[in-house]
């Protein structure tokens, strides 16, 4: 159903993951996750050790947070995030780079694990995973099925759909054998027997490389995807791999799913067999101006600026500067934004690719409305939503709407669909937080 | 540090643009265009190019005058406009008159609603409809098919084969008869008959239907609907009695009903945006065509068929909803 085939311009993916130092400073954001951000539980003028919990998020959704660097804390501080509001962070000024005690720093490859489902779900929680293809969503919590709901699968999404980024490609490449142990992790803490790595057909090194390594793993399989956007959304990736659509407002759980980015995957790896909570991430420094298109792997709270930095700098021409993909990502108004555990990437425009094409009348070619990947009318919802019709927004179901972008995207007349659909759905969101009192 | 843009996802735009869009239309008609010009001659292009200059000319007009809003006459529609509008009336036409339907055409069909996008109506039809009704005699007075020919005045003129039909049926006539004064059905593919300028060649106008399909310039849905059910219907009626109804490829080969289907019936602005609706629409213009064919005063319906069902698209619209995702959930 839907979908649109942007451009790839996968530029860094023969980049091998390059682990950056950590700079000189950072600033940690409370709110890296979705829903309730921690409390720190460290004060100005602390020491704290890299992989030392920080902050804790004893909320049902929220996520703990851990020093990223060994250093002191300089002070808590609103900073402005990828969102372009000034959030809470901790910053921390660096002093070396002395690790917490029992985070084993060796690489060598870790497989026997004799923990219960129980004691890797506190693991998992314990290094504050959340999901790391962008949504960041507690990992925990999806790996505790609710009473009721049985998972049969575990899926993991090794689609990478956005174009230019890379992270999740190489990823896979460099710690394919990690990842599977993660899976097996996963599989382990949920009870499921089944679980599916799918991945665009655009990676073919990289299916071929997983398939191999899953032939030693019971119960873990590849698919090759179809090269589309979003492929990757959670509801089209479960559809496409085992053909259920997950009901409108509902989980992925409802059709017996669990999903999880390979990047989380690892991460449970490195939480549950190296005790390493998470404070690093891959992310893709990529653009058609910049000069070294990278993989890097960054310590969380790095600027943007020193990632730019490692690439080759910030070009001369350049006229946007985007946190994620180019369908989803944010364009940034500060290049001293902080890595997060949801950053993917960081992409440079130069002028001429930034500005959206002119605005012209609506002709309703129904293209907007023939690669929704959610059956909804783009058309519609926006000028509905631009007039505040907002019983009729819901009833178009706006609120299924995930803002890939795609009706934007494709719009001859570049109409800023989506703009209006993102406000309708706030509107909506509190009208029906309203109703339900 | 110089400023950033700052704009919401996503930050890639496809490369089609509206006039993107028009001018693929534009290029696909080119054969019809040239079977025009090959078997009508000089009066096919001059009333062509006329009905493209007025159309761009009157929309500049009422967008720099009466609008004074931005001038917009090379995105490509107001061509297609003038194309399409003298695809519909006999080569031979005053060119005076080309000019007062593209006034209609542009004016009360298109901006009087706010313009590309607004019009509910097909503007290319509501000025083939208009000169029809108010220039009866020039507009049913079709020259004869000649190979290139510079004639300009003294054309040879005869009735076009759906007036032949109808004149004859309506003196009962038997269809057979009728039939053997009329070219066989490969001429009529090719466009070798009596009809208005741009309608006659099937074959090159189902060329550039083709190439719209294949470039997703328009969807498949509308235009296989209407041939297909205006083929159905009239199947029906040759198979009770084919010596009133002649049989469906005759139908299908003569008048409009392929630039109807393909270009007419297809147009964005007119036609609904989901594909069950499409199909509805398409539908309905095939039964309608062949309704007026059979028993309406005109020989020929498929103008009045698509603006009938132009007037029922926010109707359908409201109707027939896309498959909604998680919608009907069958799983297990």
């Amino acid at each position: 159903m839907g979908g649109v085939h942007p451009p790839e311009n996968k530029l860094a993916e023969k980049q091998t993951i390059e682990r950056l130092d950590p700079p000189k400073s950072v600033a940690i954001p409370l709110a890296q996750h979705l829903g309730v951000p921690a409390e720190p539980v460290v004060a100005r003028g602390d020491q704290v050790k890299t992989g030392q919990r920080i902050a804790k998020g004893e909320a049902f959704i929220s996520a703990h947070i851990h020093s990223s660097v060994s250093g002191k804390v300089k002070k808590v501080d609103a900073v402005v995030d990828a969102s372009g509001y000034r959030k809470k962070a901790i910053i921390i000024d660096v002093e070396g780079d002395e690790w917490e005690e029992g985070i084993e720093l060796d690489e060598g490859l870790q497989k026997q694990c004799d923990l219960d489902a129980k004691e890797i779900m506190t693991k998992v929680q314990e290094a504050g995973i959340v999901g790391m293809g962008g949504a960041t969503f507690p990992s925990h919590v999806k790996l505790n099925v609710p009473k009721g709901k049985k998972a049969e699968y575990l899926i993991i999404n090794g689609v990478e759909c956005e174009p230019c980024l890379t992270a999740d490609h190489r990823l896979m490449m460099e710690k394919g054998e990690e990842i599977m142990v993660g899976i097996e992790l996963q599989m382990k803490a949920l009870g499921v027997k089944q679980a599916i790595i799918g991945i665009e057909q655009n990676k073919p090194d990289a299916i071929q490389h997983l398939t191999r390594l899953a032939a030693d793993y019971d119960g873990i399989s590849v698919q090759a995807l179809e090269v589309k956007y979003p492929q990757g959304a959670e509801k089209q990736l479960i559809k496409a791999l085992i053909n259920r659509e997950v009901p409108s407002g509902k989980l992925p759980i409802e059709v017996g799913c669990v999903v999880h980015n390979v990047g989380t995957a690892f991460a449970v790896y490195e939480a549950v067999q190296k005790n390493k909570p998470l404070i690093e991430r891959v992310v893709t420094v990529s653009g058609t101006s910049v000069k070294k298109p990278s993989n890097f792997m960054a310590r969380i709270g790095t600027p943007v600026s020193a990632l730019i930095e490692a690439a080759g700098g910030l070009p001369e021409d350049t006229g946007k500067v985007i946190n994620g993909g180019p369908m989803m990502g944010k364009a940034l108004n500060d290049l001293e934004v902080p890595v997060t555990k949801g950053t993917s990437g960081i992409l440079i425009f130069t002028e001429n690719e930034s500005p959206r094409p002119p605005e012209q009348n609506c002709i309703r070619c129904a293209r907007c409305l023939t690669i929704c990947p959610m059956g909804l009318e783009p058309y519609l919802l926006a000028q509905l939503a631009e007039k505040q019709r907002l019983e009729e927004c819901e009833d178009e179901r706006i609120m299924d709407c995930m803002e890939c972008g795609s009706c934007l995207y494709i719009c001859p007349s570049a109409k800023p669909l989506l703009d209006h659909i993102r406000v309708g759905k706030t509107r909506v969101g509190k009208m029906i937080r309203e109703r339900s009192g | 540090m110089k400023l950033l843009t700052v704009s919401g996802s996503p930050h890639y735009h496809a490369k089609e643009s509206v006039s993107s869009l028009m001018y693929g239309v534009i290029f696909s008609l080119i054969p019809a265009m040239l079977v025009s010009f090959y078997f009508f001659g000089l009066p096919a292009i001059l009333i062509t190019l006329t009905a493209v200059v007025s159309c761009m000319f009157f929309e500049f007009i009422i967008q720099k005058y009466l609008i004074k809003g931005p001038v917009t006459i090379f995105d490509g529609s107001a061509i297609i406009t003038g194309v399409l509008l003298a695809f519909n009336v006999p080569a031979n036409l005053p060119l005076g008159l080309m000019v007062i339907g593209s006034a209609v055409a542009i004016g009360m069909g298109k901006m009087t609603f706010g313009g590309l996008g607004k019009n509910p109506f097909n503007p290319a039809l509501v000025g083939r409809v208009f000169l029809m009704i108010s220039f009866p005699v020039q507009m049913t007075t079709y020259p004869k098919p000649t190979a290139f020919t510079t004639q300009l005045t003294d054309v040879v003129t005869g009735p076009t084969p759906l007036t032949a039909l109808k004149d004859g049926v309506t003196q009962g006539v038997p269809v057979s008869e009728i039939m053997t004064q009329l070219p066989e059905y490969g001429r009529l593919l090719i466009g070798n008959m009596g009809g208005s300028a741009g309608e006659i060649s099937a074959i090159a106008i189902i060329l550039g239907g083709i190439y719209m399909v294949i470039k997703k310039i328009i969807s498949w849905h509308i235009p296989v609907t209407f041939i297909g059910s205006a083929a159905i219907f009239a199947a029906l009626f040759w198979l009770i009695n084919p010596e009133v109804y002649p049989d469906p490829v005759f139908q299908l080969l003569t008048g409009g009903l392929m630039l109807g289907a393909i270009y007419m019936a297809t147009d964005y602005t007119t036609s609904p945006m989901a594909p069950w609706g499409m199909i509805i629409f398409g539908v309905g213009c095939g039964l309608l065509t062949m309704i007026i064919r059979f028993f309406g005063a005109y020989p020929e319906g498929v103008a009045f068929s698509i603006l009938i069902m132009n007037a029922f698209v926010p109707l359908i619209n409201r109707g027939f909803k896309p498959k909604r995702f998680g919608e009907e959930v069958k799983n297990g």
